[in-house]
């Protein structure tokens, strides 16, 4: 727009400087043709011819536009419409300047030329200034009225161009930001105008679905390891389970089979949790969202864990929790219950674990501290991910995929799991809103009654 | 129980195979159908005490023949298999009419256990709502929320009330881990860790520990049992 604006100003203002110039050429050009039709006529007629020629001139020129005045040597008047020689000056172009008063009394610039004739006699030609002056004035409200006008225009336009560009950038924005809370399906807005918005546009549409074919592929490929993998598991457990009730073997193998039934169940509950992630992380879980009492729900989850805590000698404290929010309730109690068994899991006999929670302004933050060895600042990140585990809890069995399973849940909820230093042990934040802020596009039905609501 | 007349509408062989064998070696007798609409056919006869239909089936929808079983007015107590063994699928099938869900893969055990669970559900809770439940010397008096085992007074915390409540008013059968989870705290979920155990046993130190004979026992790769006898 300043692009705009300026060049507008610029081309006005040379306008304006080459016709004010042209306007004073004109004036002067105007005088000097006049002296020079005049010089001919001495050359031709003298005297008296010239005398002929300027009586004719004042006469036809009533306004006194242009002012004659013959003088003698001793600049006594002979004729012409000045009453007497005015008092002014040469410029070193040879150009007399001079005022006169008109009638309201205002003084009027002229410029003009003197003739010298060969009798000694002086012929001043003049034409008032302010006819220029008043031209160039008109000029210059005409052009200032363009330039403002020009201004204005570029600044509308510029305001136009800008807020459609913003607009148009704005929108591409929100929808980054859905696809970003999980809506993998939304794609940016094409107008079909095939501008530089559309391309772009379009190349990001483009870009979004080789992406997703390609999460699809992936997620096809572990899902069905998992699913394909789950029936012959779990047909080879129940198969193991039979063998260890026979009343016909040693103790010893007996021992061994209940060993490996222990094993296929923890593959079993490796693919449930693996499959649970890729389900919610695929974000077609919405018909089980709810008004959540988060209160009732961390008592719940306090009191089915301090039980087990109990058992290790560990003390678990429930702090303040009151708040509602929407979500899955299921999955917030599975989530809570990760955080609690984990805190649990790798805390020393005699510590303690605390389940608070907070409330500030739309965000719920529900915090497990536990005393355990934590997790080194640099892993923090990493822990979330499936299957990693920091090498201070190698010892203790863990599948690596109950905070994947908690962050998901998070993210599902439009929240964040953050993990912070508890000095010493593990802080761990369940961020979440009260109402999901990840789009209007996400379904969040009411309580009761349920209604048939198509969703994802 | 046993000898149970049961419907299995499941198109995956190897699945049927392993719940049908399952079940004859049970003592029940069992009839199989692997498609949808055939299976919606023998299960409006009525000739069954109990159907285990899969989710997803060629021709229909589980929950579609559920749905119009009970349009229909067939109460018969229904099972639903599903390989997708989500919460959200739990609602749906429940709410088309179905007694109970379980997700594949699942232990044997825990197919039996609520089988059976909603198979003798209809006889427990028939005409009149049952206000004690007796088993040997251990009294619950589910009004007043009393317990009494040989004539002594038991203190149970609220939730160790409602877990002996289920296992009383299961007694004699099976209770799996996830149904006590689901019908005692009332969450679906995956407890990482056997959580369900430790409030066992704190239970047993109260109704058990000091008495005889003991009466919750643990029935291995399935759950729980309260009975007089193991």
């Amino acid at each position: 727009m300043g692009i705009f604006g300026s060049s507008a100003m610029i081309l006005i203002g040379y306008i304006y400087w080459e016709t004010s110039g042209y306007l004073e050429q004109q004036t002067n050009a105007t005088i000097s043709a006049e002296i020079r039709g005049l010089t001919e006529q001495f050359r031709q007629t003298g005297g008296p011819g010239v005398e002929a020629v300027i009586r004719d001139r004042i006469a036809r020129d009533p306004d006194r536009s242009t002012l004659y005045l013959l003088v003698t040597a001793d600049r006594q008047p002979v004729l012409g419409n000045l009453p007497a020689w005015p008092a002014g000056e040469l410029d070193a172009n040879g150009w007399f300047h001079f005022t006169q008063l008109n009638q309201d009394g205002r003084s009027i610039p002229f410029q003009g030329q003197i003739l010298r004739t060969s009798e000694g006699h002086s012929l001043l030609v003049a034409k008032e200034q302010s006819t220029l002056a008043a031209t160039r004035q008109l000029i210059n409200r005409v052009y200032i009225l363009a330039l403002a006008m020009g201004l204005l225009l570029a600044l509308f336009g510029g305001i136009m161009m800008s807020s459609s560009v913003t607009r148009r950038v704005d929108a591409i924005n929100r929808t980054s930001r859905e696809i970003m809370a999980g809506r993998l399906q939304r794609r940016m807005p094409v107008r079909g105008i095939n501008d530089e918005f559309d391309q772009l546009a379009g190349n990001l549409n483009a870009m979004l679905d080789r992406i997703d074919s390609l999460i699809d592929s992936v997620r096809a490929v572990t899902d069905n390891i998992a699913h394909d993998l789950r029936t012959p598991l779990a047909r080879l457990r129940g198969r193991l389970e039979n063998l260890a009730l026979t009343p016909d073997i040693s103790e010893t193998v007996r021992g061994e089979l209940n060993a490996t039934i222990t094993d296929a169940d923890h593959l079993l509950a490796t693919f449930r949790a693996l499959l649970r992630i890729a389900r919610i992380e695929s974000g077609t879980h919405d018909e089980a969202w709810t008004d959540i009492d988060l209160g009732a729900l961390l008592h719940d989850a306090w009191e089915l864990y301090h039980a087990v805590g109990e058992e290790k000698g560990i003390t678990v404290h429930l702090g303040t929790a009151d708040g509602h929010m929407r979500g899955d309730r299921d999955l917030i109690f599975q989530a809570v219950s990760n955080l609690l068994d984990n805190a649990i899991k790798y805390s020393p006999p005699g510590s303690e674990v605390r389940l608070e929670m907070r409330e500030d302004g739309d965000l719920l933050t529900i915090a497990v501290s536990d005393q355990g060895p934590g997790v080194p600042e640099a892993e923090r990140g990493k822990v979330l991910d499936r299957f990693y585990r920091t090498a201070a809890v190698s010892g203790i069995p863990g599948s690596g995929l109950g905070l994947s399973l908690v962050n998901a849940i998070a993210r599902h909820h439009g929240g964040q799991l953050i993990l912070a230093d508890n000095a010493p042990g593990l802080r761990v934040l369940l961020e979440l809103p009260k109402t999901d802020l990840a789009g209007p596009g996400r379904t969040t039905l009411p309580a009761a009654p349920p209604s048939g609501e198509s969703h994802g | 129980m046993g000898d149970m007349r049961i419907l299995v509408i499941e198109d995956d062989p190897g699945v049927a195979s392993f719940i049908i064998g399952g079940l004859r070696e049970s003592g029940h007798t069992v009839d199989h159908c692997a498609d949808g609409k055939d299976g919606q056919f023998l299960a409006g006869s009525g000739n069954y005490d109990a159907l285990i239909i899969d989710r997803m089936l060629p021709g229909i929808d589980g929950l579609s023949i559920v749905q119009t079983l009970r349009a229909a007015g067939n109460t018969t107590p229904t099972l639903i298999l599903s390989a997708l063994g989500e919460v959200d699928d739990k609602v749906k099938g429940l709410r088309a009419g179905a007694d109970d869900y379980i997700g594949k893969p699942f232990a044997f055990a825990e197919l039996m256990a609520r089988l059976e669970a909603i198979a003798r559900r209809p006889v427990r809770e028939g005409s009149e709502t049952v206000t004690e439940v007796q088993v040997a010397d251990l009294h619950v008096d589910l009004l007043s929320r009393a317990v009494h085992r040989a004539g002594k007074e038991i203190d149970l915390q609220p939730r160790e009330f409602r877990l002996l409540e289920y296992l009383m008013r299961n007694r004699d059968q099976v209770v799996t881990r996830t149904m006590l989870l689901e019908n005692v705290w009332d969450y679906h979920f995956d407890p990482q860790t056997n959580v369900i155990d430790v409030h066992i046993s704190r239970l047993r130190r109260k109704v058990d520990k000091d008495f005889d004979p003991p009466l919750i026992h643990t029935v291995r790769g399935a759950g729980y049992k309260l009975s007089e006898s193991p």
